[in-house]
């Protein structure tokens, strides 16, 4: 184990510290080329990363960067630079640190680039910013580390992958370069481990002691959950009774509709007026630094957040984490769960809600999972073309390039390791012409070869556009929210688009734990009013559902097996027996189907464990299918683990549905046009920069952007099929929302291994399905003939016909 | 051809599927509010981008009405151009397809209020044009007869599905938008609901139109 630098030794000991095996132990390796640290919250692994460079720059002066830190969350970022001021400081260390994002001011940005501190703290967007600029080489010429934090979640995104693109470039830059990746606990440190070494060097990888296990139970409460649904809005008095026993509480939803709905719930049953505050990334960042300054502050009880907590500062006196509705994923569980009492070697404490008497299953097969340290995680794939499109613009920004160079400098970086050259030069060939479809329109005409060979832009002026699109996270189309009086009123929140479009005046709808009232739409903001009434609709956040991970559905289908279900509450235990005893159980190897009659239309309930989006998909292929037996459905519905579809008439032979030729053939009739490819499309036209965000105070209307995509996917399909950015988007939905390989998988598992039940009605499995979000209206030959017969009722009735 | 056929002023005419109307004895085919060029004319004034292929899905759709209606004249209803930029901006690819479908047949562009002066692709242009018992003119006038009209792009629901309708009463008939990518205007709201009697229908477009009583609310 290295010694740490007496000045440091010294500052620890004054501080009563001491320092942790793995923070020695990063200084110890601190000339490995590529480091990364596995180590849980509040084991002082920011700190184990920034050692090293503290301890050169204090050993020799240093000219220019030396350090650059890139976290995924500006505040972090921000955060960081103040923890870290303090001890260089005390210690008087001769380091400039300063912090870079989107909130820096122009006159600090423009003094950094003329003279870099000696750490830069900033966000994955910042950098390649940063690297579009012609001077690029200049400002990154001495840098001798990189501190990747948050890694995990990084390399779950495309903000990974842009970031590990640039890292191959600053490492052109500077040859010399060492990176070293923070990591929480991840299944599959070696995996990570690639992703952020340079391609093929090796990279190490260091585990710091993972602490006590968690204490994780079920919340007991005195109502048993409710058949279906999501909100958890029956644990009220229970969570409440635990907030009083904690100091600080943080409330995971896994939506933002569901944290406004349990927030305003929870307000309305807080007869102490315990402090509660609310976070979810729809919010205006008004009110959300106001909850975070409160937090920080001590002055808040509790928070009622969803992912937008995952992430971020640590706030020590969190010691209770509830995460209400299904875990969904045991490792982000495991993250959420290490967000209380981030004291090392202290056990973090949590409790699981379950919303529905499904999940009280899948809670405790999260639980089960927890406790024997079984992670769920599934490989990403290389990394994806429409990143490597805004790379290769980013680069021309920066100045002139030749392919070779930068294809190699391209598989270097981890996810693009396996990239060939073909598939380089489509990407290369979009950037310069748009595509053979869109060739005749100037605006795609971005890169020209010069005489020399080398790649320039067309056209200098069209970087500041390229510069503005930077990014990987695209938003939904949402407008903003405020109040509406004189001076304009104050930001609440954001809602989607097409929520907003769907609101009349008079409507009441909840935000921020308000109900407020819909007054009108002025220049694209929804101006509203305060309101008391009683049944507010919910706004609707697309965000992403995640769907359940494969090995969350494995153990629940675990679960449901046993013969008697001891571990489960006496109502949970019940309804499966109830079940059982009307039809049957699902059973891993076999896919049951249920048929009922209701309403006058005949359902079917496919129970595939597939998780929400394949089971999304199963229903679209399934239901065209349908269509051409001649069953006239007329929609489905999906949850995680089963899609009910409604039609016409009855399924009476479900096994010929089921082939894995057949529903391939189906998945590429489908893709052509559906709202799942449109929104994926979207996500990777703007990534690619085929499209343009919408910048503030642009002129726009209603509901023309997300309509521009649509048209352009469209015309795309119909004139260019083969369209570079239509292979990306089939990419991309494959394994994102489409989720294709999972619906493979429970073909391949359940073989021909069928079971059609009739059911004499809705069965106890079912029913929640009956309340499930979502419906996916089918127009086919049932929709025509339901407007036929409603066409020719009108007309007799008016006597016209 | 899907077709639903209907009287107006002694005259039959068939509203078709598509959103035209053919008035066979005349052999003329009406389509109104084809906005042709839209795409172009947003991305002029710095809106969001919309791909320039919409003019070539309306002209391939028009095309096909053609094609199976051959008619001897067709009349455009106004609107045809999203302004008068829009015309001129017209592709050379999407020009020389038009004039191919104007070959052979009279023409008429019927002024609207998007496009008021006449453009450079031959035809007759008119403010209105008046044909045996019926008028054909780009709005509707409150007290007209036997009138044949476009402008609002009305839609009709049935069956919690919305579609562009023909609005049809025993005095006029409202065409609904033909352009690819034009908004609507819902049958129940004020201008079309005080302009169609009380026992006025609408046309739903689709294969087959569908024909309901004109939804009130």
């Amino acid at each position: 184990m290295a010694e740490l630098p007496p000045l440091f030794a010294d500052w620890f000991a004054s501080r009563g510290w001491s320092v942790h095996p793995h923070q020695a132990e990063m200084l110890a390796r601190a000339d490995a080329p590529a480091l990364l640290l596995v180590a849980p919250t509040g084991g002082g692994k920011t700190l184990a990363g920034f050692l090293p460079s503290l301890a050169e720059l204090a050993d020799r002066p240093h000219e220019g960067l030396h350090t650059l830190y890139i976290s995924p969350l500006k505040a972090l970022a921000a955060d960081i630079r103040r923890n870290l001021t303090a001890p260089v400081a005390e210690m008087g260390l001769p380091i400039r640190i300063e912090d870079r994002s989107g909130d820096t001011t122009q006159t600090q940005r423009r003094k950094q680039r003329a003279s870099p501190p000696h750490i830069l703290l900033t966000t994955p967007e910042s950098l390649a910013l940063l690297l579009s600029y012609e001077d690029a080489p200049r400002i990154f010429a001495g840098l001798r580390r990189v501190i990747v934090d948050e890694i995990h979640a990084l390399a779950e995104s495309k903000r990974g992958d842009q970031l590990m693109l640039g890292l191959s470039r600053l490492q052109t830059l500077a040859p010399g370069l060492r990176r070293v990746g923070l990591s929480a606990t991840v299944e599959d440190p070696a995996a990570i481990a690639r992703f952020l070494a340079r391609h093929p060097d090796p990279c190490e990888i260091l585990r710091a002691d993972p602490g006590p296990d968690p204490e994780i139970a079920m919340l007991e409460t005195d109502t048993p959950p409710p058949w279906a649904g999501g909100g958890g809005r029956y644990a009220i008095p229970a969570v409440l009774e635990e907030l009083r026993r904690h100091n600080t509480t943080l409330i995971f939803h896994n939506t933002r509709a569901q944290a406004e709905i349990f927030f305003h719930a929870l307000w309305q049953a807080n007869s102490d007026n315990l402090p509660i505050g609310i976070h979810h990334g729809s919010l205006s960042r008004e009110a959300r630094q106001k909850v975070e300054a409160a937090m920080v502050a001590g002055e808040l009880r509790a928070i009622v957040c969803t992912g937008s907590l995952d992430l971020g500062i640590d706030w020590g006196d969190v010691d209770l984490v509830i995460q209400v509705g299904a875990p969904k994923n045991v490792k982000r569980l495991v993250q959420r769960i290490g967000r209380a009492n981030h004291r090392y070697n202290a056990p973090s404490k949590a409790l699981l809600v379950p919303a529905n008497r499904f999940e009280v299953v899948e809670c405790r097969a999260a639980l089960d999972a927890v406790r024997a340290h079984d992670l769920d995680g599934a490989p990403r794939g290389p990394g994806p073309r429409d990143v490597l499109c805004q790379h290769i613009l980013i680069a021309a920004c920066a100045g002139p390039f030749a392919a070779d160079t930068l294809y190699g400098e391209i598989r270097a970086a981890g996810p693009y390791a396996a990239l060939s050259r073909a598939e380089f030069d489509d990407c290369l060939d979009f950037c310069a012409t748009g595509g053979y479809a869109l060739r005749a329109y100037d605006r795609w005409q971005r890169l020209k070869q010069g005489p020399d060979g080398l790649w320039r832009l067309r056209d200098p002026r069209s970087a500041r556009n390229i510069r503005m699109n930077i990014g990987t996270i695209v938003d939904y189309e949402t407008v903003k929210v405020r109040l509406k009086n004189r001076r304009g009123g104050a930001p609440l929140g954001e809602v989607e688009e097409a929520f907003a479009a769907s609101l009349s005046p008079g409507d009441t709808f909840l935000i921020g734990g308000q109900v407020v009232r819909y007054e009108g739409l002025r220049e694209m903001v929804v101006e509203v009013s305060r309101d008391r009434g009683r049944a507010p609709r919910i706004a609707v956040f697309m965000g992403t559902k995640m769907a359940t991970s494969t090995l969350l559905s494995d153990r629940v289908l675990g679960i449901l097996q046993q013969r008697s279900w001891p571990d489960l509450p006496g109502h949970t235990a019940d309804w499966l027996a109830l079940q059982r005893r009307i039809s049957r159980l699902p059973a891993p190897n076999r896919l049951l189907i249920e048929s009922f009659r209701r309403e006058g239309r005949a359902h079917s309930c496919i129970y595939g464990f597939a998780g929400r989006n394949a089971q999304q998909t199963l229903g679209l292929m399934l239901t065209q299918r349908m269509e051409a037996a001649g069953l006239q459905p007329l929609g489905f519905v999906a949850s995680d683990y089963a899609t009910l579809v409604w039609g016409l008439e009855p399924l009476t032979d479900p096994a010929p549905l089921f082939t894995r030729a057949g529903l391939r053939d189906a998945l590429e009739t489908w893709l052509a046009s559906n709202a799942v490819m449109k929104r994926t499309f979207r996500a990777s036209a703007i990534v690619a920069g085929l499209i343009e965000r919408n910048m503030p105070g642009q002129r726009r209307s209603g509901k023309q952007a997300t309509f521009s995509s649509d048209i352009l996917y469209d015309t795309l399909r119909k004139y260019d099929p083969d369209h570079l950015l239509l292979r990306i988007t089939r990419e991309e939905a494959m394994r994102g929302l489409v989720d294709f390989s999972r619906l493979e998988a429970m073909i391949d598992r359940i073989g021909d291994r069928i079971d059609l039940v009739a059911a004499p009605h809705v069965t106890p499995l079912a029913a929640p399905l009956l309340l499930e979000a979502g419906r996916v209206p089918i127009e086919g030959a049932g929709a025509a003939r339901l407007m036929d017969e409603e066409a020719a009722r009108l007309m007799a009735e008016a006597g016209l016909g | 051809m899907h077709g639903h056929d209907f009287p107006l002023a002694d005259a039959t005419l068939t509203a078709l599927g598509s959103g035209a109307l053919f008035w066979r004895a005349e052999s003329l085919l009406c389509v109104s509010d084809l906005h042709l060029g839209k795409a172009e004319r947003i991305a002029r004034r710095g809106g969001a981008l919309l791909p320039p292929f919409e003019t070539r899905d309306t002209l391939a759709r028009l095309a096909d009405d053609i094609a199976s209606t051959d008619p001897a004249v067709v009349v455009c209803l106004g609107d045809s151009f999203d302004d008068l930029a829009a015309a001129g901006g017209l592709g050379e690819a999407e020009r020389t397809w038009l004039m191919q479908l104007m070959a052979g047949r009279r023409w008429i562009w019927v002024e609207g209020n998007h496009d008021p002066g006449p453009v450079d692709l031959g035809g007759t242009h008119r403010a209105e044009l008046a044909l045996g018992p019926l008028v054909f003119r780009h709005i509707a006038r409150p007290d007209a007869a036997g009138e044949v009209s476009g402008h609002y792009h009305p839609k009709a629901r049935l069956a919690r599905r919305s579609r562009p309708a023909f609005l049809v009463d025993s005095r006029r008939v409202i065409l609904p938008a033909y352009g690819t990518y034009t908004g609507g205007l819902a049958c129940h709201a004020p201008p079309l609901a005080g302009l169609m009697g009380p026992q006025a229908i609408a046309i739903l477009t689709g294969a087959p139109p569908r024909a309901m009583p004109m939804p009130r609310r």
